[in-house]
């Protein structure tokens, strides 16, 4: 291994149609190895379009486009393979206990049993929920369960995770809670694509893009973005970007 | 009687294993934009839902202007407007077809209380013949408002109506609830987000189904009693371990692009966390005083209630 | 209320899935019954008793025998030889002049023609009657033209092997019981299911409206589509099919407005008990569909099953209806002969109606 960062996401003018709509005219951006890229946008900006291009869930209309090493084009179950993916909405199976969740996924990923056991108690001993093993999963706090299907995500070690709204509507200490694992899963190598509405948590990311009508309008870090447009917070850089658009419109 | 006003007294409601309400006390007065902050499972949806008289409570009694929520729910059902958690709305159906029929329920016309909803209606009239499906989440959220009100109702009851909508989204819709406000509309509102608070007349800060406090934005920021150093070194992660070695400290968060950090002593000197980040070989180190905002209330008001019902209770 | 209607039918318009199950499926069951069956009736093996022997009588063998549709196979010459001819099972109807069929004709302006068809298979049985049955009443017409006192041929139909036309014939009354059953029942309780998971009925239950409102808005559209659906069916069926509508079709047309208002009640009760409308869906497929397929009489006649199973069909309703349906359409009967199953369906109309009114909740859970 280099000391030096390999790119995981390369996307060179990606361009994804619907009819004459445009949903991502021209993306073109990296991601490095252990990088916490933020990836912004208005809703309806084009986000989840270009989420589910990387996932490998849907084609791209033209561009160039590799996630962990692979081609979006042909080699989708390769790139399914190595990444998780976790969003607000996908929950773990209510009616399983937790430890039967675990074991779904680490199924699915094709990890062995001892692999399995070996990752679950680790990632319970590190929640502190040892004790909640075989609790079926409704009966336990939601903050709980937001933490866990992030270790569930993670749990084949992927080279990226993809997070879609992960902490909406969890309260303030999860939410920084679930940023300390997205920093510890970060610093074993795992890049984090991360989507949120709060702003506060785009300055936890590395590198910020923010989509506007289908464009990267913006990418840097916070501190550049900040400085770029004179602002005090990723808040007010956001708005300036959103504004400018439906101002236009 | 207190015309307007909403009023719940020691409302408490359990589903089969949990309790979502427990001894719920508030009054809200006329006229007032009254926000419920917290996260999800914090008890907002069944607070709104017995206010809107879909839900009896378990004990206590509610009243919404002065109607019973039990007993004169049909009489609250003619004067309130309700907007649920997903804006519900009819996909299939157009913006005015939507608007259209939220109006015939109620026996009235887009056009009587056209004024009441104009400066939130402009925006989306353009797109009127469009399919609520194909709206973005910032136009639905408003289409769904304008149907919460077309029947000029006195209260609204707006269940986290800015949640998965982005940041400019939000803060048009708040501008258009400043404005209703005005109007004389008693507003409530739900939402997870903490920066809305500052936004509202008065605030309850929710959780696990307990109101934690309840008070105007400023006061609770006021009552917060602890001095908050936003602190930032060249360090940031490894910042939030350093801090917390500091003798007597009550707590350490990110914030943003800082680290809050909260000493429980009253006579605490901030040179102190310079001397110990220097000591732990940070550099670039900055340390100010900053004012709390409903966020620190909010974390430090959940550390409390959690020492509390860990003391309390077992499970 | 307008408001709620309109509303509905938008709903139902802009939705194809709905649309397809709506109008389309009712016409294709039954044109494919339709067409099974028409296929056999071409070249239809048939004997003539011609015990007139005269010019009428012969003209009218003529015209039958060069329709097409039949051929003969055999010319009998007493009613003695009726039954054998059938039971060697090569021809599938016989045509019996009186004796005198003219001459009775020109004299009395009256005369009798029967037919003798084979009904152990009903739906052809009842084919080649009204087949030629209609090319009798055409050549009357004709001569009726030049005679001033109107002649007339009366045309009497002997079934044998099956007089109650037991077997495939009850398609078409089964295919109409489950089709306004399945639009009625499945399609209402997936609408108001729909609401529950939008979370619009939530407005809709904080709105001022009351139950029988939101339960009227929801299902006054469907009982118009559906009632057009069954008024679709029967045409089809009398065009394509050859069903006869011996009884009066206003009478049928009410009972089936009393079945679809039956299912439509089924249908909201299953509802109030199905937060999705997956759920719905599958309530409606399991606890209505199947019971009324498997039970009512439509595939397995009534009689022919073990005793509890006899009772429990009973308490469907798409049986009672199957029976008024067959009774009026294939005998030809009134109010009078039916009441007692037209009183049942209307008692279990009434039950469901007031369970469904009382369990649609003016709160949630």
């Amino acid at each position: 291994m280099t000391t030096d960062r390999q790119n995981v996401i390369e996307v060179k003018n990606l361009v994804k149609k619907f009819g004459n709509f445009i949903a991502n005219d021209h993306l073109t951006f990296e991601v490095k190895q252990g990088e916490i890229f933020g990836f912004l946008g208005a809703n309806g900006a084009g986000k989840t379009t270009a989420i589910k291009i990387l996932c490998g869930l849907q084609s791209p209309t033209s561009g160039e486009i590799k996630v962990a090493g692979f081609d979006v084009y042909h080699q989708t179950n390769l790139i399914k393979r190595n990444i998780g993916y976790m969003s607000q909405k996908f929950s773990l199976y209510e009616d399983l206990t937790v430890s039967q969740n675990f074991e779904f996924y680490g199924g699915i990923y094709g990890l062995t049993r001892k692999q399995i056991k070996e990752r679950t108690a680790y990632f319970l001993k590190k929640l502190e929920i040892t004790h909640v093993a075989g609790k079926i999963l409704k009966e336990i706090p939601l903050g709980w369960k937001q933490k866990l299907a992030f270790s569930v995500a993670i749990l084949h070690h992927p080279k990226i995770v993809f997070l879609d709204e992960p902490t909406g509507g969890v309260d303030p200490v999860t939410r920084r809670q679930f940023w300390e694992m997205i920093y510890e899963a970060a610093n074993d190598g795992i890049t984090v694509f991360v989507t949120t509405h709060y702003m506060d948590e785009a300055e936890y990311c590395e590198r910020v893009s923010i989509m506007v009508d289908g464009r990267i309008e913006a990418l840097d870090t916070p501190a550049g973005l900040k400085q770029k447009f004179g602002v005090n917070s990723m808040n007010e850089v956001f708005i300036r970007l959103a504004r400018a658009q439906s101002a236009e419109q | 009687m207190n015309k307007g006003a909403v009023i719940l007294q020691d409302i408490t409601k359990s589903y089969k294993t949990v309790k979502a309400l427990t001894e719920i006390n508030v009054s809200i007065e006329k006229g007032e934009l009254f926000g419920f902050i917290g996260p999800d499972g914090a008890g907002k949806t069944t607070l709104f839902r017995i206010l809107t008289t879909l839900l009896n409570p378990d004990t206590g009694t509610a009243t919404v202007a002065g109607f019973n929520t039990i007993t004169d729910y049909k009489a609250i059902r003619k004067i309130v407007g309700y907007m649920p958690g997903r804006f519900s709305l009819y996909q299939d159906l157009t913006v005015e077809e939507n608007l259209k029929f939220f109006a015939s329920i109620y026996k009235s016309t887009i056009e009587e209380n056209y004024h009441l909803i104009s400066d939130i209606y402009r925006h989306i009239e353009p797109f009127k013949h469009r399919k609520a499906a194909q709206l973005s989440g910032g136009m639905k959220q408003k289409l769904a408002l304008s149907c919460a009100l077309i029947h000029k109702p006195e209260v609204l009851f707006l269940d986290e109506p800015t949640t998965g909508v982005d940041a400019v989204s939000r803060m048009e819709f708040w501008e258009m609830l400043k404005k209703l406000r005005s109007q004389g509309i008693t507003i409530l509102v739900s939402t997870p987000y903490m920066d809305e608070a500052a936004l509202c007349d008065r605030v309850a800060l929710m959780q696990n189904g307990h109101l934690m406090a309840i008070d105007t934005p400023d006061a609770i920021i006021k009552a917060f009693g602890l001095t908050i150093y936003a602190v930032k070194s060249n360090k940031m992660f490894q910042l939030l371990t350093d801090l917390q070695s500091i003798q007597e400290t009550e707590a350490v968060y990110r914030f943003g692009d800082v680290v809050h950090y909260l000493n429980k002593s009253s006579s605490f000197d901030p040179a102190k966390i310079s001397q110990h980040l220097i000591k732990a070989a940070h550099t670039e180190i900055i340390v100010k005083q900053t004012v709390p905002t409903i966020e620190d209330s909010f974390m430090l008001n959940m550390r409390k209630s959690d020492s509390f019902n860990t003391q309390g209770n077992d499970n | 209320m307008k408001g709620f209607i309109i509303k509905e039918f938008l709903h139902i318009f802009r939705d194809l899935r709905t649309m397809l199950i709506l109008f389309g499926m009712p016409v294709a069951q039954v044109l494919l019954f339709g067409f099974a069956i028409t296929n056999e009736i071409n070249h239809a093996n048939i004997a003539i008793l011609d015990q007139a022997k005269d010019e009428i009588s012969m003209k009218i063998t003529e015209k039958i025998l060069s329709s097409g549709y039949f051929d003969l196979k055999a010319v009998l010459y007493h009613p003695n030889e009726i039954e054998p001819a059938f039971s060697k099972g090569e021809i599938k109807e016989v045509i019996v002049f009186e004796p005198g069929f003219g001459q009775r004709l020109e004299k009395e302006g009256k005369a009798n023609l029967q037919i003798i068809t084979d009904a152990s298979d009903p739906n052809t049985a009842n084919l080649l009657f009204n087949y030629t049955s209609g090319i009798v009443r055409d050549y009357s017409r004709e001569m009726m033209e030049n005679k001033k006192p109107p002649l007339q041929i009366s045309i009497e139909s002997t079934m044998i092997y099956n007089p109650e036309l037991k077997g495939v014939f009850m398609f078409v009354p089964g295919t109409i019981t489950i089709l306004l059953m399945l639009v009625s029942a499945m399609m209402t309780s997936i609408s108001i299911a729909r609401e529950k998971e939008l979370g619009t009925m939530e407005v809709l239950l904080v709105s001022p409206l009351k139950p029988i409102q939101i339960i009227v808005g929801k299902v006054l559209p469907y009982i118009l589509l559906s009632f057009i659906n069954a008024i679709v069916i029967l045409t089809l069926a009398f065009t394509v099919f050859g069903m006869p509508i011996n009884g009066s079709i206003l009478f049928l047309l009410l009972e089936s407005i009393l079945f679809i208002v039956m299912a439509l009640s089924m249908g909201i009760f299953i509802s109030t008990v199905s937060q999705t409308q997956q759920q719905a869906m599958l309530l409606s497929m399991f606890v209505l569909m199947l019971p009324t397929i498997l039970l009512s009489g439509f595939i397995f006649p009534v009689e022919n099953m073990p005793l509890p199973l006899q009772i429990l069909s009973n308490i469907m309703p798409s049986k009672w209806f199957i029976i008024i349906v067959k009774s009026i359409m294939i005998k030809g009967l009134g109010i009078a002969y039916v009441w007692k199953e037209t009183l049942v369906l209307f008692g279990m109309t009434v039950f469901f109606i007031v369970l469904s009114v009382k369990k649609f909740n003016i709160r949630l859970g």
